[in-house]
């Protein structure tokens, strides 16, 4: 599946927070949370706009663990691997969805790009171990026959979109 | 005295004279820190921990990073300090492709060196990068990441000195490298090929691509004839390795040596040189009298060609059509070859890295093939002269070869900075006496100031002059000539000082810099002939080779490659 890579976000972001180097990870967020990844395309323009080279913005986004180079899907489901959520079992969690998509360490992304599955170290939701978070939502308390419900019911509402 | 502040480096008192750090100061001491991310021309990295010091409470400050203050204790050398240091060498050394003996930079490794002078005897963790991670895409320059220790140096000299930004660090903590954006070869990038930062590297990560072998067997081939040109730059940096005086002339003993290695003819770019004078100074005035593509930028520095080809292609129309000296020497000579039907095998020697790219550049080809067949850099050549054996300090210095014998001093200084400038103002003065050659020297287009300015008055008018060294101080003078400043003349080399501190020169430290400059100066004087016109053969080059193809020959537009 292409992706049309429009450059308005980027403007935008610019316009907002200054054609300056200080701006750049801002920007890089901007673009980030608009296409869920950084898409190849986006570094030489922000290169041109922030004079600055190609080479440093990559260093940026590959600095940082939460710049993602590669396309993610339309849902990013993050399974909590914190200490309380792995104790609480969210291995097992981990796994079901995996097998529930046909996905696995290497492979994070359907072909569809409609979800991603990753782990985190910690959501910060330890009371509701264990947790997932489904793009900005937390889902407390999961097992792994409630994880594959929840990824049912969003194929459900995708299907009837 | 009042108002005298001191410290103390081993209990030796030093005064604080407006250093910016410690090292500095304690260099004063008269001790030689350990340091492999400190260059004074760069910023302050402050990466590699080696040049520690123990203060008076027993704490560790990085020399390089903490500025003198009066009253401080520093101690250099303590138990605490080397077994600092010996494990950060055994941890870069864990990390590092060992290949020492086969290394292009064995015996001349800063890593090596160190490793040699704190005795390392062993590295207790295995070794992490045992293959070479090579990229030889580009044709001036290998980089082999299996060799890096990540000071940075070469991004520093990328990024500031030269404003290219090609490479920079990528990735985090165990996983990061030197990398150009999404790890692209470098040729794909947008490297120059200037090799500034091959001449920082410490280590082998980054060397220069070696044509030696190629040169080898063309000496050998006794159906090939061998001719080789020598640039202005490599007579004053070559001496310092091979036993001779440093900055000192030894373009007679490098004559010598090639011949003994198997050259059949030896020239002097410096010819080359003296044809550009005369060509771009005819393109100068005539763009002054038309007003067109004014200013006009020069067009000897082939990484210069590459960063305005690559970063302001607007700029092109006013970049010299001229070719570079080393490109018109190889014309006339390859001409020649092709009348006679000669099977010729063209080498340059030259300072300069990027040179092997333009000698590759299809806009020079005839007939499908390069006027120049190989580019020897000054480093590449004392490799060959020790290869073959050569004591060179022994040898009697010899002369190049006629019908392009006679050199004048003005083509010889375009080995520095400032000396395409000179050497062009010497044929546009009028007044032909030797106080005019003093003059000239003076008007402001010599030293080692990275950018030089001045207003040369013509009849009622004036010119703007502007010398630059380093290309981030060319694209300082683009902002200011984009901003509505005026240029009748921009004088561009990518290396900061000129040629005489090219990627390909043995590296140099400011004092050989300003040696090699003087050197350059004082070749030039001591020529009979110091006007490129004044030349007795440029007559014969132009009536007898180049004739009706001035054009064809010497003049070259940029886009084909």
């Amino acid at each position: 599946m292409e992706q049309t890579i429009n450059f308005e976000v980027l403007d935008q972001a610019i316009k907002d927070y200054g054609n300056e180097e200080k701006a750049l990870i801002a920007i890089l967020q901007r673009a980030q949370e608009h296409y869920r990844y950084l898409p190849r395309e986006i570094f030489p323009y922000l290169a041109e706009k922030l004079d600055i080279p190609e080479a440093r913005i990559y260093g940026v986004a590959t600095f940082y663990e939460n710049f993602s180079l590669e396309r993610k899907g339309k849902y990013v489901v993050k399974v909590c691997d914190g200490t309380a959520c792995h104790v609480r079992k969210s291995i097992p969690i981990l796994e079901a969805l995996r097998k529930e998509l046909g996905l696995s360490e290497a492979k994070k992304t359907t072909d569809d790009y409609m979800f991603t599955v990753e782990t985190v170290s910690c959501l910060g939701a330890c009371s509701s171990a264990p947790a997932v978070m489904v793009n900005d939502e937390i889902y407390p308390t999961m097992t792994p026959d409630t994880a594959v419900a929840l990824i049912n019911e969003i194929k459900e509402k995708e299907a009837n979109a | 005295m009042e108002n005298k502040q001191y410290l103390t480096v081993d209990g030796i008192p030093v005064e604080i004279n407006g250093e910016k750090n410690l090292l500095e100061l304690i260099r004063k001491a008269g001790v030689q820190m350990p340091t492999f991310c400190y260059y004074s021309e760069l910023s302050v990295y402050g990466a590699c921990r080696m040049c520690m010091v123990e203060n008076q409470w027993g704490g560790f400050e990085a020399a390089c990073s903490t500025p003198p203050k009066a009253g401080m204790e520093i101690k250099t050398n303590t138990d605490k300090l080397r077994k600092y240091r010996k494990n950060i060498l055994e941890l870069l050394l864990a990390n590092h492709c060992r290949d020492c003996t086969t290394c292009d930079k064995n015996s001349n490794c800063k890593l090596q060196d160190l490793a040699m002078r704190f005795k390392i005897e062993g590295v207790r963790f295995p070794n992490a990068n045992t293959e070479r991670k090579e990229d030889k895409s580009s044709p001036c320059i290998i980089k082999d990441s299996s060799k890096c220790i990540l000071c940075g140096d070469c991004v520093r000299m990328c990024n500031e000195i030269q404003n290219v930004g090609a490479i920079d660090f990528a990735h985090r903590g165990s996983k990061m490298t030197i990398s150009t954006a999404f790890d692209k070869p470098l040729a794909e990038s947008p490297c120059v090929g200037c090799g500034q930062c091959v001449a920082v590297c410490p280590t082998g990560a980054l060397v220069l691509h070696s044509d030696a072998e190629k040169i080898w067997k063309a000496l050998q081939d006794k159906n090939v004839k061998t001719t080789v040109q020598i640039a202005p730059a490599v007579r004053v940096a070559i001496g310092k390795e091979l036993g001779a005086v440093n900055g000192e002339n030894a373009m007679g003993k490098i004559v010598t040596a090639l011949r003994r290695m198997g050259f059949d003819e030896v020239y002097d770019t410096s010819l080359g040189a003296d044809l550009t004078v005369m060509e771009e100074t005819q393109e100068f005035l005539d763009r002054l009298d038309s007003g067109k593509n004014i200013p006009l930028i020069t067009s000897c520095c082939p990484a210069w060609i590459q960063y305005a080809e690559k970063k302001h292609p607007e700029l092109l129309p006013n970049i010299s059509s001229c070719r570079s000296p080393m490109q018109m020497m190889a014309s006339l000579l390859k001409k020649q070859a092709r009348e006679k039907g000669e099977n010729s095998f063209h080498v340059a020697i030259m300072p300069c890295t990027a040179k092997k790219f333009e000698a590759a550049r299809h806009e020079f080809d005839v007939d499908g093939k390069p006027n120049v067949d190989a580019v020897l850099t000054t480093k590449g050549l004392i490799r060959m002269i020790k290869e073959a054996g050569i004591l060179f300090e022994d040898l009697e210095p010899e002369a190049v070869d006629m019908p392009f014998g006679t050199v004048s001093g003005a083509g010889v200084i375009f080995g520095t900075t400032g000396g395409v400038t000179e050497a062009v103002l010497r044929r546009v003065m009028s007044e032909k006496t030797r106080a005019e050659l003093l003059a000239i020297e003076k008007l402001g287009q010599r030293g080692t100031d990275g950018i030089k300015e001045f207003d040369l008055p013509v009849g009622e008018g004036k010119i703007h002059i502007a010398v630059v060294s380093g290309l981030a101080n060319a694209e300082k003078v683009i902002k200011r000539m984009k901003a509505g400043e005026h240029f009748d003349f921009i004088e561009v080399m990518a290396c900061p000082g000129g040629c005489i501190n090219g990627g390909g020169q043995p590296f140099g430290m400011r004092e050989d810099k300003a040696r090699r400059t003087k050197g350059l100066y004082d070749a030039d004087k001591l020529l009979s002939i110091r006007r490129a016109e004044e030349n007795p053969i440029l007559d014969d080059v132009y009536k007898n080779i180049i004739k009706d193809e001035a054009h064809e020959l010497l003049h070259v537009h940029y886009g084909k490659h």
